[in-house]
């Protein structure tokens, strides 16, 4: 197994069935009346947390304490290299406390990469800018298959602003890994330049790629992308772009409806396709925690002292 | 886990073969038999790999002497081994109960090899997450000494005093292919 | 003063000859040149370069001394065979008045171990605004005639214009760092397929691009000469040679990291391979390479840019863009293939006549100025960062090896530096 999860590209495609399939297996845990697992006893697991995300720390808490490590939450939510310690620094800090395993959430892409060239133990991007967040498409892939029960030969269409997604890229790379085609969708100005070379296809037509889909996946898009020209307004948006029921009805009957969260509802997916039975948003949440135990365990487990 | 052992001519000297492996195993399904008033509440719980197909021989043996069926389980322990840091991670198999479950019911673990203990341990570690049996007991088809726990079995198939140096390799139809207990010298 | 004599150093028509220093200048050039009391260099097997020229160098004094001082940049230039280096004006304050220029023209005489020409701003603080006092720096005693506000773009093509006009008034030259500074708004790399994967905003080689043609264009339009900072892209060059062919009056640099490295290198994350204007894909890396050849760009200067540690050592994000260049600029240059007489020619005699350096960029000849560099051709080195002069250690070349060594280099007669190491 590998040392560090860094981008969903360190998956191969045995590595990431790996994944999926222990992932499984602690979801039958966690039926179970005792919950808990003394498989990482002695461990410390460190949630640096440079970005708010309630949602994926509470996740990586959960799955690290079902699993008995050491929690140490170290919120650096606000600070910045200008003002305070550098990451350097921190990373300095959490070596000498010997941290086994290190859960990092960034605004800076590529902040992870270089936290893992500083510290001995386990580093797992938990977000990083507009790069990647591959526990975020390992759950999605685990999503997946779980509902359509293979990836192999799925059509997932990912929807929105592409350009700023780490949900995107981690997906793309992991889906492509495990036989999935991806089709990326959004207007031009939110693809990136240099898509071409993504092992997917793009198109600016939702309303065309919609009825051969099995998957759609709506990526949040912020309001505030409008100034700066990305689109003319969230009503041309949500018309072009966004996911109503209207449009649901092109989806093929078995085809589930995605999203990484946090919603706009109204925005890029409507409050009645949210909360329709298609749609996976909760059993994402509650997957999260399974397939985050699965990364702990194996990179932590797999570690040679 | 499960990985075929190659079966070289060269490769160690035969402990059982075949013939003498399923003899082994009907003498503890009679002793289990014994020692347990007809196998009345009794649970067997194999621990992966070769303690999985053991339990299910054990509980075929068990229908045809008595002609009571006795439910034969999986009990997957890799969480709970405490050799992760040495031996590094390894993929996760299914556990499976018996349909009405191991509470207040006496539950027999199956293995291949009793050897330091640490593989019981975990089980009965992972047991006591599962459920409140009334009595757990241990079988196991060889005992090659060397325990590092206070542990012993309670049905014996065969003991082998071997040396530190010495491997035993238990070979199952069911995962290589053959029947056959081989002790080897380690390399 | 001592005399030196120089013996069997290759001249870049790659006779060996011998050159006497004597009271600053060549004073001989021949097999059968003597001097009386000369301490006698061996130089066989070396080859002489009229000492190098950068047109573009950050010496970050004033204002972040320890990053660099004008003292340690020096060190390094003389190291790397530098015998005249641009000082640019983003220091702080920022090179914009008489009195700053003049401040850093003396730091440099006063460690006199490479001439030190400051560059001017070309408006006020560097903040696109206003027109700095250029005439005031023209005639000050650091005698000012490049002017640029590099590291920033002048953006507006009105104060543009106004500049390259006024300038001729005592025949100065702007240097433009081209970069739309709308097109690269947040941008961290070259805008292609790695940003695209590694998250990384954009730079896209457009905004270079559309600022040369623009500034050509309004070169042409009032006649005057342009500079064109570290080209880094086919489009530039592209849009250069039409400049060229066209007669406007155009010149162009290229910085060794441009003409070696590719965008490849933001995938480890390491800033140490942030640099503004980025590192740039293998096909413009071969057309740098290949203008450079043919005279569509016209000099290599290093854009050396020392940063803090804590301004390297952090995410790519938050990292300052700019590299160390002074030290490694002629081995790299000569990794990429250039010969010693191209070498002589884009990194002294071309840069000495655009920045109007006289003493400069001459080959060695009596009566000429000894300002000189003797490289041994067969020498390889490995670049540890800890090893430089700098006081800085952003080099992208860590642990690479590399072709030629500085053994000497001379200023005005006085050797800088001898056996490769510096003489203070
Ligand atoms: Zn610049």
């Amino acid at each position: 197994m590998i040392r560090h999860l860094l981008s969903a590209a360190d998956l191969d495609a045995d590595n990431a069935t790996l994944v999926l399939d222990t992932a499984a297996e602690m979801a039958n845990l966690a039926g179970r009346e005792v919950k808990k697992l003394p498989t990482l006893r002695g461990r410390t697991v460190v949630n640096l947390f440079y970005e708010d995300s309630t949602r994926t720390r509470i996740s990586f808490e959960a799955a690290a304490k079902r699993l008995s490590a050491d929690v140490i939450n170290f919120s650096a939510k606000g600070s910045s290299v200008s003002k305070g310690e550098s990451l350097k620094d921190t990373a300095l800090t959490l070596q000498a406390m010997g941290a086994d395993a290190v859960v990092i959430r960034h605004s800076a892409s590529g902040a992870p990469h270089r936290l893992a060239t500083w510290v001995d133990g386990s580093v797992l991007n938990a977000g990083d800018g507009t790069h990647e967040h591959p526990t975020q498409a390992l759950l999605d892939a685990y999503t997946m298959r779980a509902r359509l029960g293979r990836l192999d030969g799925l059509a997932v269409a990912i929807v929105g602003d592409v350009l700023h997604s780490r949900v995107a890229r981690s997906n793309v790379l992991l889906l492509h890994t495990l036989g999935a085609r991806v089709t990326l969708v959004g207007p031009p100005t939110l693809l990136p330049v240099g898509v071409d070379a993504w092992p997917a296809k793009t198109s600016y037509d939702l309303d065309a790629v919609l009825p051969d889909a099995d998957v759609v996946m709506m990526l949040r898009v912020q309001r505030e992308r409008m100034d700066d020209a990305y689109f003319p307004s969230v009503r041309e948006y949500s018309r072009r772009y966004g996911l109503d029921a209207v449009r649901m009805r092109k989806l093929p009957e078995h085809a589930i409806v995605m999203h990484p969260g946090p919603m706009n509802r109204g925005m890029e997916i409507s409050p009645d396709v949210a909360d329709s039975p298609r749609s996976t948003i909760v059993e994402q949440v509650a997957n999260g925690v399974s397939v985050r135990m699965a990364v702990l365990y194996l990179l932590l487990g797999g570690q040679h002292k | 886990m499960g990985h075929p052992r190659t079966a070289g001519p060269a490769a160690g000297k035969t402990i059982l073969t075949s013939a003498e492996l399923a003899r082994v195993v009907d003498r503890i399904a009679h002793q289990i038999l014994e020692k347990t008033e007809g196998a009345r509440d009794c649970a067997l719980l194999g621990i992966p790999t070769r303690g999985v197909p053991l339990a299910r021989r054990l509980a075929a043996r068990i229908e045809a002497f008595e002609g009571n069926a006795v439910p034969a389980g999986v009990l997957d322990i890799t969480l709970y081994r405490d050799d992760l840091r040495l031996r590094g991670t390894r993929a996760l198999g299914p556990t499976s109960l018996p349909t009405d479950g191991i509470d207040a019911r006496r539950v027999i673990l199956v293995d291949d090899v009793l050897f330091s203990g640490r593989t019981v341990r975990a089980a009965l570690d992972a047991l006591k997450d599962l459920g409140r049996p009334r009595v757990v007991q241990l079988a196991v088809l060889v005992d090659r000494g060397h325990r590092e726990l206070p542990i012993r079995a309670d049905y014996v198939g065969k003991n082998i005093p071997t040396a530190l140096t010495e491997s035993v390799h238990v070979l199952l139809t069911e995962v290589d292919g053959l029947d056959e207990v081989r002790l080897e010298e380690k390399h | 003063m001592t005399t030196y004599l120089i013996k069997g150093a290759a001249i870049v028509d790659g006779s060996a000859t011998d050159l006497l220093i004597r009271d600053g200048v060549v004073a001989a050039v021949g097999r059968d040149a003597t001097g009386r009391g000369a301490e006698v260099i061996d130089a066989d097997g070396l080859v002489a370069l009229p000492g190098l020229v950068d047109l573009h160098t950050h010496l970050r004094e004033p204002g972040r001394e320890d990053a660099e001082t004008v003292e340690s940049g020096s060190r390094a230039a003389a190291l790397g065979g530098y015998t005249a280096v641009c000082a640019m004006a983003n220091t702080d304050p920022v090179a914009d008045t008489a009195g700053v220029v003049e401040q850093v023209y003396r730091l440099g005489r006063a460690a006199g171990l490479v001439d030190v020409q400051p560059i001017g701003a070309v408006t006020v603080g560097l903040a696109g605004e206003r027109l700095a006092e250029l005439g005031a720096m023209a005639t000050s005693a650091a005698r000012v005639r490049i002017f640029s506000d590099d590291g920033h773009c002048v953006a507006d093509p009105r104060l543009m214009r106004r500049a390259l006009e006024y300038v001729k008034a005592f025949d100065g030259i702007v240097a433009q760092h081209a970069e739309e500074p709308r097109l690269t708004v947040g941008a961290q790399m070259h805008e292609g397929d790695v940003s695209a994967r590694l998250g990384l905003t954009g730079w896209p080689a457009v905004a270079e691009e559309a600022i040369i043609a623009r500034d050509a264009l309004l070169a042409e339009h009032v006649g005057s000469r342009l500079h064109i900072c570290h080209v880094s892209t086919a489009g530039s060059v592209e849009i250069l040679r039409w400049a060229k062919q066209r007669g406007i009056r155009v010149t162009a640099e290229v910085t060794p990291h441009h003409l070696l490295l590719t965008d490849t290198r933001a995938e480890s994350y390491d800033p140490v391979f942030k640099v503004n204007p980025p590192l740039r894909p293998s096909a413009d890396v071969a057309a740098l390479r290949a203008a450079l050849a043919e005279g569509v760009i016209d000099v290599v200067a290093t854009d050396h840019a020392p940063h803090a540690v804590e301004d390297k050592e952090c995410e790519w994000g938050y990292a300052r863009p700019g590299m160390l260049g002074l030290e490694t600029a002629l081995s790299v240059v000569r990794s990429v293939g250039l010969s010693w007489d191209a070498i002589a020619t884009r990194l002294s005699r071309v840069p000495a006549r655009i920045g109007g350096l006289t003493e400069h960029g001459q080959d060695p000849a009596p009566g000429v100025p000894a300002n000189l560099t003797l490289v041994d051709p067969a020498a390889t080195w490995t670049v540890d960062p800890a090893a430089l002069a700098s006081r800085s250690r952003n080099t992208p070349y860590a642990g690479m090896t590399l072709p030629a060594r500085v053994v000497a280099t001379f200023l005005r007669g006085s050797p800088t530096v001898l056996d490769g190491k510096a003489v203070r």
